[in-house]
Protein backbone atom coordinates (compact mmCIF):
# COMPACT_ATOMS: atom_id res chain seq x y z
CA UNK A 1 0.00 0.00 0.00
CA UNK A 2 1.45 3.30 -1.11
CA UNK A 3 -0.68 6.12 0.23
CA UNK A 4 0.65 8.79 -2.11
CA UNK A 5 0.78 6.81 -5.33
CA UNK A 6 -2.43 8.37 -6.65
CA UNK A 7 -2.87 11.88 -8.01
CA UNK A 8 -6.56 11.66 -7.21
CA UNK A 9 -7.74 14.18 -4.66
CA UNK A 10 -11.19 13.18 -3.44
CA UNK A 11 -13.14 15.62 -1.32
CA UNK A 12 -12.97 14.62 2.30
CA UNK A 13 -15.47 16.16 4.62
CA UNK A 14 -13.90 17.43 7.83
CA UNK A 15 -15.26 15.89 10.99
CA UNK A 16 -14.72 17.96 14.12
CA UNK A 17 -13.22 16.06 17.06
CA UNK A 18 -16.18 16.94 19.28
CA UNK A 19 -18.88 15.74 16.86
CA UNK A 20 -20.26 13.41 19.51
CA UNK A 21 -20.84 16.23 22.02
CA UNK A 22 -23.35 18.03 19.82
CA UNK A 23 -26.10 15.46 19.94
CA UNK A 24 -27.29 13.61 23.06
CA UNK A 25 -27.68 10.34 21.13
CA UNK A 26 -24.04 10.35 20.06
CA UNK A 27 -22.86 11.51 23.48
CA UNK A 28 -24.59 8.51 25.06
CA UNK A 29 -23.02 6.27 22.43
CA UNK A 30 -19.55 7.60 23.26
CA UNK A 31 -20.12 7.20 27.02
CA UNK A 32 -21.12 3.58 26.34
CA UNK A 33 -17.94 3.01 24.33
CA UNK A 34 -15.99 4.93 26.99
CA UNK A 35 -17.06 2.51 29.74
CA UNK A 36 -14.58 0.16 28.07
CA UNK A 37 -11.65 2.22 29.34
CA UNK A 38 -12.67 1.90 33.00
CA UNK A 39 -13.38 -1.82 32.63
CA UNK A 40 -10.00 -2.33 30.92
CA UNK A 41 -8.26 -0.62 33.86
CA UNK A 42 -10.27 -2.76 36.30
CA UNK A 43 -9.21 -5.98 34.54
CA UNK A 44 -5.60 -4.81 34.73
CA UNK A 45 -5.99 -4.18 38.48
CA UNK A 46 -7.26 -7.76 38.85
CA UNK A 47 -4.43 -9.14 36.69
CA UNK A 48 -2.01 -7.23 38.91
CA UNK A 49 -3.68 -8.79 41.95
CA UNK A 50 -3.14 -12.23 40.42
CA UNK A 51 0.58 -11.45 40.07
CA UNK A 52 0.73 -10.35 43.72
CA UNK A 53 -1.14 -13.50 44.75
CA UNK A 54 1.49 -15.62 43.01
CA UNK A 55 4.23 -13.77 44.94
CA UNK A 56 2.97 -14.85 48.35
CA UNK A 57 0.94 -13.70 51.31
CA UNK A 58 2.72 -10.39 51.96
CA UNK A 59 2.45 -9.29 48.34
CA UNK A 60 -1.26 -10.21 48.32
CA UNK A 61 -1.81 -8.23 51.52
CA UNK A 62 -0.08 -5.27 49.88
CA UNK A 63 -2.49 -5.45 46.95
CA UNK A 64 -5.49 -5.47 49.30
CA UNK A 65 -4.08 -2.45 51.17
CA UNK A 66 -3.44 -0.56 47.94
CA UNK A 67 -7.14 -0.91 47.14
CA UNK A 68 -7.95 1.02 50.33
CA UNK A 69 -6.31 4.18 49.00
CA UNK A 70 -8.88 6.98 48.52
CA UNK A 71 -7.98 7.29 44.84
CA UNK A 72 -8.53 3.53 44.41
CA UNK A 73 -11.94 3.79 46.10
CA UNK A 74 -12.85 6.81 43.96
CA UNK A 75 -11.84 4.96 40.80
CA UNK A 76 -13.92 1.93 41.73
CA UNK A 77 -17.00 4.02 42.53
CA UNK A 78 -16.66 5.67 39.12
CA UNK A 79 -15.99 2.32 37.45
CA UNK A 80 -19.06 0.83 39.12
CA UNK A 81 -21.22 3.59 37.66
CA UNK A 82 -19.75 3.07 34.20
CA UNK A 83 -20.05 -0.73 34.46
CA UNK A 84 -23.73 -0.36 35.35
CA UNK A 85 -24.15 1.90 32.33
CA UNK A 86 -22.65 -0.85 30.20
CA UNK A 87 -25.08 -3.33 31.75
CA UNK A 88 -28.11 -1.12 31.00
CA UNK A 89 -27.09 -0.50 27.38
CA UNK A 90 -26.25 -4.19 26.87
CA UNK A 91 -29.64 -5.31 28.17
CA UNK A 92 -31.41 -2.66 26.07
CA UNK A 93 -29.88 -4.25 22.99
CA UNK A 94 -30.67 -7.80 24.08
CA UNK A 95 -34.02 -8.05 22.23
CA UNK A 96 -32.19 -7.27 18.97
CA UNK A 97 -29.82 -10.19 19.57
CA UNK A 98 -32.33 -12.65 21.03
CA UNK A 99 -35.13 -13.05 18.52
CA UNK A 100 -37.27 -15.61 20.34
CA UNK A 101 -40.53 -16.98 19.00
CA UNK A 102 -42.96 -18.98 21.13
CA UNK A 103 -45.94 -20.74 19.51
CA UNK A 104 -45.73 -18.54 16.43
CA UNK A 105 -45.62 -15.30 18.45
CA UNK A 106 -42.54 -13.15 18.90
CA UNK A 107 -41.51 -12.80 22.52
CA UNK A 108 -42.03 -9.20 23.60
CA UNK A 109 -38.92 -7.01 23.93
CA UNK A 110 -39.90 -6.01 27.46
CA UNK A 111 -39.98 -9.65 28.57
CA UNK A 112 -36.47 -10.31 27.21
CA UNK A 113 -35.05 -7.19 28.87
CA UNK A 114 -36.75 -8.00 32.19
CA UNK A 115 -35.40 -11.56 32.08
CA UNK A 116 -31.90 -10.12 31.76
CA UNK A 117 -32.40 -7.87 34.79
CA UNK A 118 -33.69 -10.82 36.82
CA UNK A 119 -30.59 -12.78 35.80
CA UNK A 120 -28.42 -9.80 36.72
CA UNK A 121 -30.02 -9.52 40.18
CA UNK A 122 -29.61 -13.26 40.80
CA UNK A 123 -25.96 -13.22 39.65
CA UNK A 124 -25.24 -10.22 41.89
CA UNK A 125 -26.89 -11.79 44.94
CA UNK A 126 -25.17 -15.13 44.27
CA UNK A 127 -21.76 -13.42 44.03
CA UNK A 128 -22.33 -11.55 47.32
CA UNK A 129 -23.42 -14.75 49.07
CA UNK A 130 -20.45 -16.75 47.73
CA UNK A 131 -17.92 -14.10 48.77
CA UNK A 132 -19.32 -13.65 52.31
CA UNK A 133 -20.06 -17.33 52.90
CA UNK B 1 -24.26 -18.50 -11.37
CA UNK B 2 -20.88 -16.91 -11.69
CA UNK B 3 -17.77 -18.97 -11.89
CA UNK B 4 -15.45 -18.30 -9.00
CA UNK B 5 -11.82 -18.12 -9.96
CA UNK B 6 -10.39 -17.35 -6.54
CA UNK B 7 -11.33 -18.46 -3.07
CA UNK B 8 -12.82 -15.61 -1.05
CA UNK B 9 -10.51 -14.62 1.77
CA UNK B 10 -11.72 -15.79 5.14
CA UNK B 11 -12.29 -12.99 7.62
CA UNK B 12 -10.97 -13.26 11.16
CA UNK B 13 -13.68 -10.87 12.33
CA UNK B 14 -16.13 -13.60 13.52
CA UNK B 15 -13.60 -14.83 16.10
CA UNK B 16 -13.12 -11.36 17.58
CA UNK B 17 -16.82 -10.66 17.32
CA UNK B 18 -17.57 -13.84 19.29
CA UNK B 19 -15.10 -12.91 22.01
CA UNK B 20 -16.54 -9.38 21.99
CA UNK B 21 -20.04 -10.72 22.55
CA UNK B 22 -19.05 -13.19 25.23
CA UNK B 23 -16.99 -10.55 27.03
CA UNK B 24 -19.83 -8.05 26.80
CA UNK B 25 -22.27 -10.55 28.28
CA UNK B 26 -19.95 -11.44 31.15
CA UNK B 27 -19.19 -7.77 31.80
CA UNK B 28 -22.89 -6.87 31.82
CA UNK B 29 -23.81 -9.56 34.35
CA UNK B 30 -20.78 -9.79 36.65
CA UNK B 31 -18.44 -6.79 36.40
CA UNK B 32 -20.63 -4.46 38.54
CA UNK B 33 -20.75 -6.89 41.46
CA UNK B 34 -17.04 -7.70 41.09
CA UNK B 35 -16.14 -4.00 41.28
CA UNK B 36 -18.53 -3.61 44.21
CA UNK B 37 -16.84 -6.43 46.13
CA UNK B 38 -13.12 -5.98 45.36
CA UNK B 39 -13.12 -2.21 44.90
CA UNK B 40 -15.63 -0.90 47.44
CA UNK B 41 -17.07 -3.31 50.02
CA UNK B 42 -13.81 -5.06 50.99
CA UNK B 43 -11.54 -1.97 50.99
CA UNK B 44 -14.10 -0.10 53.11
CA UNK B 45 -14.39 -3.05 55.50
CA UNK B 46 -18.13 -3.49 54.89
CA UNK B 47 -17.33 -7.08 53.96
CA UNK B 48 -14.63 -8.50 56.23
CA UNK B 49 -11.31 -8.75 54.39
CA UNK B 50 -11.14 -12.40 55.47
CA UNK B 51 -13.43 -12.98 52.49
CA UNK B 52 -10.39 -12.31 50.30
CA UNK B 53 -7.76 -13.74 52.66
CA UNK B 54 -4.61 -15.13 51.10
CA UNK B 55 -5.45 -18.72 52.08
CA UNK B 56 -8.92 -18.50 50.61
CA UNK B 57 -8.04 -16.82 47.31
CA UNK B 58 -4.86 -18.87 46.87
CA UNK B 59 -6.78 -22.07 47.53
CA UNK B 60 -9.37 -21.07 44.94
CA UNK B 61 -6.81 -19.96 42.34
CA UNK B 62 -4.87 -23.21 42.67
CA UNK B 63 -7.85 -25.44 42.00
CA UNK B 64 -8.37 -26.21 38.32
CA UNK B 65 -11.91 -24.84 38.28
CA UNK B 66 -10.92 -21.75 40.28
CA UNK B 67 -8.08 -21.06 37.88
CA UNK B 68 -10.43 -21.38 34.91
CA UNK B 69 -13.02 -19.08 36.51
CA UNK B 70 -10.41 -16.44 37.38
CA UNK B 71 -8.94 -16.52 33.87
CA UNK B 72 -12.38 -15.95 32.35
CA UNK B 73 -13.37 -13.26 34.86
CA UNK B 74 -10.15 -11.27 34.42
CA UNK B 75 -9.29 -11.77 30.74
CA UNK B 76 -12.58 -12.17 28.85
CA UNK B 77 -13.86 -8.60 29.48
CA UNK B 78 -10.69 -7.31 27.79
CA UNK B 79 -11.64 -8.96 24.49
CA UNK B 80 -14.82 -6.91 24.71
CA UNK B 81 -13.35 -3.60 25.84
CA UNK B 82 -10.34 -3.57 23.51
CA UNK B 83 -12.62 -4.31 20.55
CA UNK B 84 -14.66 -1.25 21.50
CA UNK B 85 -11.56 0.87 22.07
CA UNK B 86 -10.22 -0.17 18.64
CA UNK B 87 -13.42 0.95 16.93
CA UNK B 88 -13.64 3.98 19.22
CA UNK B 89 -10.30 5.23 17.90
CA UNK B 90 -11.96 5.53 14.50
CA UNK B 91 -14.87 7.44 16.06
CA UNK B 92 -12.61 10.05 17.61
CA UNK B 93 -10.77 10.50 14.34
CA UNK B 94 -7.55 8.55 14.88
CA UNK B 95 -7.18 7.10 11.40
CA UNK B 96 -3.46 6.58 11.07
CA UNK B 97 -2.13 3.04 11.19
CA UNK B 98 -5.39 1.14 11.56
CA UNK B 99 -3.53 -2.17 11.13
CA UNK B 100 -1.21 -1.33 14.00
CA UNK B 101 -4.08 -0.08 16.13
CA UNK B 102 -5.71 -3.46 15.64
CA UNK B 103 -2.53 -5.35 16.49
CA UNK B 104 -2.00 -3.24 19.62
CA UNK B 105 -5.63 -3.49 20.82
CA UNK B 106 -6.16 -7.22 20.36
CA UNK B 107 -2.50 -7.79 21.23
CA UNK B 108 -3.09 -6.11 24.58
CA UNK B 109 -6.08 -8.37 25.34
CA UNK B 110 -4.01 -11.36 24.24
CA UNK B 111 -0.98 -10.34 26.31
CA UNK B 112 -2.97 -9.90 29.53
CA UNK B 113 -4.74 -13.22 28.88
CA UNK B 114 -1.39 -15.00 28.49
CA UNK B 115 -0.04 -13.17 31.56
CA UNK B 116 -2.95 -14.45 33.71
CA UNK B 117 -2.85 -17.91 32.16
CA UNK B 118 0.87 -18.25 32.90
CA UNK B 119 0.49 -17.07 36.51
CA UNK B 120 -2.39 -19.47 37.12
CA UNK B 121 -0.56 -22.44 35.54
CA UNK B 122 2.59 -21.84 37.58
CA UNK B 123 0.50 -21.63 40.78
CA UNK B 124 -1.40 -24.85 40.09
Amino acid sequence: MQPHSSKRKPYQRELPVDWWLKHAFYTKYMIREGTSIAITIYSCILAWGLLRLSQGEQAWQGWLEALQHPIAILFHVLALGLALYHTITWFDLAPKAADIWLKGKKLEDKVIVMAHYVGFALATIAALIIITY
Amino acid sequence: MSHQTSQPKRSHEPVFWGLFGAGGMLTAFLTPVMILITGILIPLGIIDSDALSYERVHGFATSWYGAAILLVLIALPLWHTLHRIFHGLHDIGVHRGRDWQQVICYGFAFAVSVFCFTLLIQML
